[in-house]
């Protein structure tokens, strides 16, 4: 037993000051020794039941609550933040690294805060030290990005502030516990919780900045928001009904938007959101075994999004290109990197003996055992879509298709490393899944492997991707092209910009006629009262201050003499 | 002595011969077609009232993935913009 009350968000904060003054190898010891150590510690000191509180004023911040649905969530982000950290190994960026990991470490922050305010805190930081990783994309487009998703972030984080205010005034608690969405208060929180998971017409922000960020920083970004808001929600709103709707919706229409976008991290943004709509399903139907599918289903899919982001990372850093139009073939030169992405989508698209597998069939299984049968095939759609964009086209458009003539060189080492320990845990996780299901929250018993559920799957999954060479022998499968798909940020993007546009030029031109009227009706009254013949005297001509100053003094005497007559 | 000629004419990969490549494609129909039959000759329970007849993940995968990518082709109509759409400076 060692320091057991030290919150697991210290590590990273003194690792982050610690990178911002070192360079070099000790930088790049401290980057990867922080997780590493911070994961140990938490694996092996910290257990369920352990609070560390701090008194500032008369204000008790919960720092930690250790119970077995935060500390799951505590190691897979040790986990994906060594990962991710050996990835980004080969990056010279102080603001990257030390905001990575910032970001980390709010992330875990944020998991085990017990109350509203201390929840509130890392939700702001997350938010302020992830945009760095945006802006880090040093390009226009990247700090444009990155503006629009730190005020949708923050908006979030003062949404939360306003929903735990109202809160505390109602009911004197400030706890982070159940919430539901009784009351003002809760449904001010949930929103706040929806912007950060993304739920539709909320989900703008990730599909606009985490395509934008360096080829690393996507990795981190792609690991914690998302995941802090689902892990939240799952705290806050576990079987709120109204959430297996929202999940269903953003199950389905992200697939769409992927099977015509050209990006292929945008393709990836896309799916994370399909990816996130199947746990805030399970936290709707919130069974037990539901929760235990969504909570496990964020462990697996951290490790396989965080692999075909790094795919695609490395595609990026070695082709200098992320758009299908321009990639194809790089099987040639990046096999080792082909290859893994293919772990990563075999896994993504719950493959038998792959991550996804183990996990998104707990919350299909709650689905039907709570009589959802509709929204059961609504995600059950959805499960051949992901295949079809995620587990097919992503491969497919980078690493083979028609050869570009791209030739480049395989990813680098550090690369290669961490790409290989997410593969192998998705692995090890698909089909070693006792492991994971002994860290899940609840007690249920559940196992995955059964003739019927691999069969069907298989047949499912096959069978779509039968339907991927039908459609492409056709010609009836949608070429890549060049272009941007609207999605709702054209509502802020290009409406609300445009329509205030048009109204300004509309006031303009108003305001322009009206004082061309006004000044024509003027100058006319001046011609014609020049030419009357008072116009000799000077009161028709402007006046010297001089002048002004004289009649003022004029006037003021006036009414002096009439003050006193009075 | 091989060295400097496999730099000119580069090595023919995987999937440079249409062979292989039809080779991946004809497992994928045999794959196919076996899973289909085996729903004939290994139990597999009912969950639900649908999914107990014959085929009904395979079908339900292939229509599934065929509507998707019809409905998304139709979706482009309405929301394709050129690349640059959002850069357009005022």
């Amino acid at each position: 037993m060692w320091l057991i009350d030290l919150a697991p968000f210290v590590p990273f904060f003194i690792a982050a000051l610690l990178a911002l003054i070192t360079r070099g190898w000790i930088r790049n010891l401290i980057l990867l020794a922080t997780p590493v150590l911070g994961g140990i510690h938490l694996w092996v000191d910290v257990s369920p039941g352990i609070v560390t509180a701090v008194s500032i004023m008369d204000y008790e911040l919960i720092l930690m609550r250790a119970d077995r649905l935060s500390l799951l969530f505590g190691y897979i982000f040790h986990i994906a933040a060594f990962i991710a950290a050996i990835f980004a190994l080969h990056v010279r960026d102080t603001t990257q690294t030390v905001s990575s990991l910032l970001y980390a470490g709010s992330a875990l922050g944020a998991v085990f805060a017990g109350d509203l305010i201390t929840l509130f805190i890392f939700w702001e930081l997350l938010a302020i030290s992830s945009v760095f990783l945006v802006w880090a994309g040093r390009s226009e487009r990247a700090i444009h990005s990155g503006m629009r998703y730190l005020v949708i972030q923050v908006s979030s984080g003062m949404l939360l502030l306003a929903g735990a205010l109202v809160q505390y005034y109602q009911t004197g608690s400030l706890a982070f516990d159940y919430i539901g969405l009784e009351g003002i208060s809760g449904w001010l929180i949930f929103l706040a919780f929806g912007i950060k998971c993304a739920f539709p017409l909320l989900h703008t922000w990730l599909i606009d900045a985490y395509p934008e960020a360096t080829p690393t920083g996507t990795v981190f970004l792609s690991v914690f928001t998302t995941k802090v808001a689902v892990y939240a929600l799952a705290r806050g709103f576990p079987g709120t009904e109204l959430l297996v709707y929202i999940g269903a919706v953003m199950t389905c229409f992200p697939i769409f938007y992927a099977v015509i976008e050209n990006d292929l991290r945008r393709v990836l943004a896309y799916s994370l959101i399909n990816q996130l709509g199947f746990m805030v399903c399970g936290i709707g139907i919130g069974t037990a075994l539901a929760l235990n599918g969504t909570v496990a289903h964020a462990f697996s899919h951290i490790l396989y999004k965080a692999l075909l982001f790094m795919s695609m990372g490395a595609v990026l850093y070695r082709a200098g290109t992320i758009k299908a139009t321009d990639l194809g073939g790089l099987y040639k030169s990046m096999p080792k990197t082909a290859s893994l992405c293919i772990v990563g989508a075999c896994s993504i698209s719950a493959f038998p003996l792959f991550s996804g597998f183990v996990s998104k069939s707990m919350v299909m299984a709650a689905m039907i055992e709570e009589s959802y049968d509709y929204l059961w095939l609504v995600l059950l759609f959805a499960s051949a879509g992901v295949f079809h964009h995620a587990g097919i086209k992503i491969p497919y458009f980078a690493f083979f298709a028609h050869d570009s003539g791209i030739r480049t060189r395989e990813a680098p080492l550090n690369m290669l490393i961490a790409m290989s320990i997410a593969a192998v845990l998705c692995v090890l996780i698909g089909s070693q899944p006792q492991y994971l299901y002994a860290l899940l929250p609840w007690e249920v018993e559940y196992w995955p492997y059964d003739t019927t559920h691999v069969l069907s799957q298989l047949q499912l999954l096959l069978f779509s991707a039968l339907a991927f060479v039908w459609l492409n022998k056709q010609g009836i499968y949608p070429p890549e092209m060049r272009a941007v798909n609207i999605d709702a940020e054209w509502l802020y993007r290009k409406l609300m910009p445009d329509t205030a546009h048009s109204i300004y030029c509309f006031m303009k031109k108003t305001g322009n006629r009206a004082e061309n009227a006004f000044d024509s009706t003027l100058k006319d009254a001046a011609k014609s009262m020049i030419s009357t013949r008072f116009g000799r005297f000077n009161l028709a001509a402007s006046w010297p201050t001089g002048s002004m100053a004289f009649w003022l003094a004029v006037i003021l005497g006036i009414f002096l003499l009439a003050d006193a007559i009075h | 002595m091989n060295e400097p000629e496999s730099e000119i004419v580069e090595k023919q990969h995987l999937f440079d011969n249409p062979r292989n490549v039809s080779l991946v494609i004809g497992s994928l129909y045999s794959v196919c077609i076996l899973l289909f039959l085996l729903d004939f000759i290994l139990h597999r329970h009912a969950t639900n009232e649908w999914d107990g007849f014959a085929g009904f993940y395979a079908l339900f995968g292939f229509t599934a993935c065929v509507t998707l990518v019809l409905i998304a082709k139709q979706m482009r109509r309405i929301l394709k913009r050129k690349e640059n759409y959002y850069d357009v400076a005022d």
